[in-house]
């Protein structure tokens, strides 16, 4: 089977019943996707999908041969770090780390969901959604972290939807400096 | 996982010609069948991949009404502005389902087919006449505080997980399917699924090889909607008891009401006497609770989930209030 994983071709012989994360992990060589439960309740798995988040370990890789498939090892490297992960150093986002991989590109899916405008269960207006605090929790809730670093990690994605240029993130930093000078 | 054999459908028509034989399985966002596969729930010899084909898209009909693809994602669902603006209890039902990665890949018409997360329907060491027929029910008298309290059965007392449907259910939606023989059906949704009775492995009245190709709003209901959910954390839970609810209010009476359960039973649940006790009466909370005690009139508890009896009859009026006040 062929496959486009960060941008480069790969060919992989897999058992049919191989899911993504599987391919990912154990025929690819990619380990920074991880298997926590390996039934979508945790989130450690979660990898973008021709630009959207899903659980790699529950779909299955012949099922995604022409697909774009990108992990943890495309967004960012050792010495070019993707902002979010210099956003998750700064902010000590994590303790022992395990499900930062999962984190890092589920943030990178849910910031692209708010610049598109999908409302959330916290929205109050679904048409004309908010971006605070409540929003990233909710819109998160599919990453656990047993550590408990949550605290840490909506900080972190805070920041770096503040920094994004376009409007609707320029609105989420407006909000949080007004929660500050509220506060 | 068993192994099985697999092929990708490249039109529905094919799909169906494909669908022979009682181990074949649908699948497109495969979340919920994947999980079963992996623990041996599920044992398809043979998958048909149908999440290529052209199923993906939203269109409004000359009624005024949604057809929706069976393969539109939960996330677009719920993000659709038409949806939003017209059919916003389903929206808020969606989005209070599952996490954004789940809903990314889950479809519309597999969100329909969900399987019970009935502890013991999971547990292959345990009895459960859902998976294996005959051989009893471990979750009557066993762990069940997340079970059934309406409509169930000495044989089952499943709940269907699902946020949508209920607010499909609430919504009077039709789902379109596509018959091995090339025939298609339009099936309201108040006849879409079964009570576990005798048969709790049969769960909808769709045949062999029949495929759900759409799902059919019709003309967007004059009133407030809104779904309440009531679950054990906050988010990304299933639910314990959710309402939801399309109230139309006319010079302080109730015009016109609405009103579907999930949690509760092992369909979404709509029961016409809550409806009855609504609609001429003035919206007060004597108007309320004579709904909720329609709603639990049948009500029978297995022990540790006795206590959804109460929880549904103050959720409808929690939902009764909010739809209602000025």
């Amino acid at each position: 089977m062929h496959f486009t994983i960060n941008g480069q071709s790969h060919e992989a012989e897999v058992d049919i019943r191989t899911s993504v994360l599987d391919l990912l992990r154990e025929h690819v060589g990619l380990t920074g996707s991880k298997k926590g439960c390996d039934h979508g309740q945790c989130g450690a798995c979660t990898v973008l999908i021709n630009g959207r988040r899903i659980n790699s370990c529950l779909t299955l890789a012949v099922m995604h041969q022409d697909d774009e498939i990108v992990t943890i090892e495309g967004l960012g490297t050792v010495d070019d770090l993707h902002p979010l992960q210099q956003a998750f150093v700064r902010h000590d986002g994590y303790q022992c780390g395990y499900c930062t991989p999962g984190q890092i590109c589920s943030a990178v899916g849910m910031l692209d969901e708010v610049s598109k405008g999908w409302p959330s269960h916290a929205s109050a207006d679904l048409s004309d959604p908010a971006f605070d605090d409540a929003e990233i929790s909710e819109r998160m809730s599919g990453n656990l972290c047993r550590c408990s670093a949550y605290p840490n990690i909506v900080d972190a994605i805070r920041e770096v939807a503040g920094d994004e240029p376009d409007d609707r993130s320029a609105q989420a930093k407006d909000d949080v400096m007004t929660r500050e000078v509220a506060a | 996982m068993k192994t099985f054999d697999y092929a990708k459908a490249d039109s529905p028509e094919a799909a169906v010609r494909d669908s022979a034989g009682a181990g074949v399985r649908y699948i497109a966002g495969g979340t919920n069948l994947l999980d079963l596969m992996k623990l041996q729930v599920e044992t398809p010899d043979r998958l048909v991949d149908i999440s290529r084909l052209d199923l993906a898209t939203i269109e409004e009909r000359a009624d005024g009404g949604l057809t929706i693809g069976a393969l539109v994602p939960n996330s677009d669902l719920a993000a659709d502005p038409r949806v939003i603006a017209k059919y916003e209890v389903l929206s808020r039902a969606l989005l209070a389902g599952a996490s954004g990665q789940l809903r990314n890949k889950a479809s519309t018409g597999g969100n329909l087919l969900q399987r019970t997360r009935c502890y013991y329907f999971y547990d292959t060491a345990a009895r459960c006449n859902k998976r294996e027929p005959g051989s009893g029910c471990d979750a009557i008298g066993g762990f069940n505080r997340i079970l059934a309290v309406l409509g169930t059965s000495d044989q089952c007392i499943a709940t269907h997980p699902s946020d949508m449907a209920v607010a499909m259910r609430a919504l009077d939606a039709t789902v379109v399917t596509l018959k091995p023989d090339g025939d298609r059906r339009r099936i309201p949704i108040h006849d879409f699924y079964r009570l576990p009775g005798d048969t709790p492995h049969i769960e909808t009245v769709l045949e062999p090889g029949e495929l759900i190709t759409h799902v059919e709003l019709p003309t967007p209901p004059v009133g407030r909607q809104a779904y309440r959910k009531v679950r054990d954390r906050a988010s990304y839970a299933f639910a314990l008891v959710s309402v939801a609810g399309i109230v139309r209010v006319e010079n302080d009476t109730i015009a016109a009401a609405s009103l579907a359960f999930g949690g509760l039973a092992h369909m979404p649940w709509r029961d016409a006497a809550v409806e009855a006790a609504l609609i001429g009466q003035p919206a007060t909370m004597a108007t309320f609770e004579a709904a909720a005690d329609a709603l639990v009139a049948e009500a029978r508890g297995y022990g540790s989930n006795d206590f959804k009896i109460p929880l549904a009859r103050r959720t409808l009026i929690a939902t009764l209030r909010d739809l209602t006040e000025a």
